[in-house]
């Protein structure tokens, strides 16, 4: 089973990001589940969301606590939150970021784990005019996980901003692109 | 057979019951049951379901206009969770006791004070004595399956019925979920015929005054049709069996067959658990899991066979009934074996209230806690777990 945690700021669309994850997965014939963290939503707070994808049913209502991947919408979350907490050793940290990998390590706390990086903030205003990370985030998480085969997270896409899904789709394929890997 | 598909828990009640045909809605938005009954209020705004969406100022009148839409002969839906219950409370016994076929989901959340919204059985366990028919879901596609037999039910035995489903920890939730095919549920529900109702061509009157004379007999009717519910109850589940392919009981078991210890829940947090009983089983130790589906009437004879030959059984509430002899399942189980023979050791314990975390690990030590009471005196009735001290 692979369990992802998703960090944002409430209005920023974690819990969208999460939940299309799932759907993707199981639209592909996998098993998921996504949830939110359960609590009053306060818009501009830290939030978070979880996902988890497996082959057989998922069949476990525990919160996550030791995600094999963490991904970061908001590039000013890790300097506030310990967003790697609990993170698989063998995990990745997928952070929206336009910092250089060096000080990226050091906003978090040293860390030596595997690490994704991309300027989602920077495609996001470009591609959809709004600074809103989530989909383009999604293009990070397909490229770096391939457990998703994009053409069912497009479909998702789709089906959740039909008419808006067309930039948010040209953002999550630029972030593919760009998205950066260091081991 | 449907397709299963992505869908958030609550969105697929909503779609469940619609695909019911219900004629009646009426409901106060209350976190954690909101989706539900926003969903459902789309679908007839939007002219998908062809019902009347009555929204109230209070929890009292959704109950208040489910009862008189019930009882004038039409299929009827609420939802409510924790304070819009306890505001419900008086016109739950009347909807009971004038034997009204309402369909109620409860996503069961804790009662203030302190304020609290998440999840545990605080709420639900205060109707306990209300004459409701009560069933707990354990995952999203109980629940759904849960709100097709409830209907069923109902317009069967005459009574209402509340399914409960775990406020965020199912509500929430995006699941895969398949629903039945339209046709399947038309032939498992139909329509709706009630044959005394409120009906200005042939006036009747509904609950008129019991008198000393009567009130005792009235009651005692009531009881047997809450008692007789019991096998349409399970019937309703094998004609379930038939269409979906889905097999439910009033007690579900998991790894019971030689237990010599066990743990009792309700609710989704019995997968959790049950991912303890395959830990410990890996480890030689003969564990199991028992989880009341249905709650009222209480199965009794399925749930002293359902324990085997367990010699301690560790009770895990959800609600606190305080300073009483245990927890709510904690009493009614120590009840029940005392009209068994059976007389294994019974712990209970109070974990997850107000969406506290009780994870595999928690789960782990509750099974080491009921070992324990092999070899040691229990010193008290109930133990609140988890306390940070």
């Amino acid at each position: 089973m692979i369990e992802i945690r998703l960090h944002g700021r409430g209005g920023q669309g974690a819990v969208t990001s999460a939940e299309l994850i799932a759907i993707a997965a199981i639209n592909q014939g996998k098993f998921a589940q996504a949830f939110p963290s359960f609590g009053p939503e306060r818009r501009g707070a830290p939030v978070q969301a979880f996902a988890r994808i497996d082959d057989i049913p998922v069949r476990t209502r525990e919160k996550v606590y030791n995600p094999d991947i963490i991904l970061v919408l908001d590039p000013s979350l890790p300097k506030i939150v310990k967003v790697t907490s609990g993170l698989k050793e063998n995990g990745i940290a997928i952070l929206n970021s336009h910092y250089s990998e060096k000080e990226v390590r050091e906003i978090l706390g040293d860390y030596k784990g595997n690490l994704a990086l991309v300027d989602a903030t920077k495609i996001a205003i470009e591609e959809i005019g709004l600074p809103i990370t989530n989909t383009t985030m999604l293009g990070a998480f397909l490229k770096v996980t391939g457990l998703i085969e994009p053409s069912y997270m497009e479909e998702a896409l789709k089906a959740r901003f039909g008419k808006l899904a067309e930039k948010n789709i040209k953002a999550l394929q630029r972030a593919m692109k760009e998205i950066k890997i260091y081991k | 057979m449907g397709k299963k598909i992505a869908k958030e828990v609550s969105i697929a009640i909503a779609d469940a019951v619609a695909q019911c045909k219900v004629d009646v809605i009426s409901a106060y938005p209350i976190t954690p049951q909101t989706h539900i009954v926003e969903h459902l209020a789309e679908l007839v705004n939007n002219g998908e379901l062809d019902a009347e969406y009555i929204p109230v100022e209070s929890e009292h009148a959704a109950m208040s206009a489910c009862i008189g839409a019930s009882a004038a002969g039409a299929r009827t839906f609420t939802s409510t969770a924790s304070q819009g219950l306890l505001l419900m409370y008086e016109n739950l016994f009347i909807a009971s006791a004038l034997r009204l076929p309402i369909v109620m989901v409860i996503a069961n959340r804790s009662i203030s004070a302190p304020i609290s919204i998440w999840n545990d059985h605080s709420d639900v366990m205060t109707i306990r004595d209300s004459g409701w028919i009560q069933t707990f879901a354990e995952n999203g596609q109980e629940a759904v399956d849960l709100i097709y037999h409830a209907y069923k039910v109902a317009e069967k035995t005459l009574l209402p019925v509340a399914v409960n489903i775990d406020g965020f920890t199912l509500s929430h939730v995006i699941e895969p979920i398949e629903l039945l095919d339209q046709d399947l549920v038309d032939k498992y529900i139909p329509p709706l015929r009630m044959k005394y109702k409120l009906d200005p061509k042939k006036p009747v009157s509904i609950g008129a005054i019991g008198i000393p004379e009567i009130y005792t007999e009235a009651k005692k009717a009531q009881d047997e049709a809450l008692k007789a519910s019991y096998k349409i109850i399970i019937n309703a589940w094998r004609q379930f069996e038939k269409i979906s392919g889905r097999k439910y009981q009033s007690v579900e078991t998991y790894e019971m067959e030689d237990a010599e210890v066990a743990l009792i829940i309700m609710g989704s947090l019995a997968e959790t658990a049950m991912n303890a009983v395959d830990y410990l089983r890996r480890k030689g130790k003969k564990v199991g899991l028992v989880r009341f589906r249905l709650w009222r009437p209480f199965p009794l004879r399925d749930f002293i066979k359902s324990i085997g030959k367990v010699k301690a059984l560790g009770v895990v509430d959800r609600a606190v009934s305080h300073c009483s002899t245990g927890g709510p399942v904690g009493i009614e189980v120590r009840s029940a074996l005392y009209q068994s023979n059976k007389r294994p050791k019974v712990v209970n314990f109070i974990a997850g209230l107000s969406g506290r975390d009780v994870t595999k690990e928690d789960f782990i030590e509750l099974f080491e806690k009921t070992y324990e009471a092999l070899s040691k005196r229990l010193k008290v009735s109930y133990e609140i777990y988890g306390v940070k001290e």
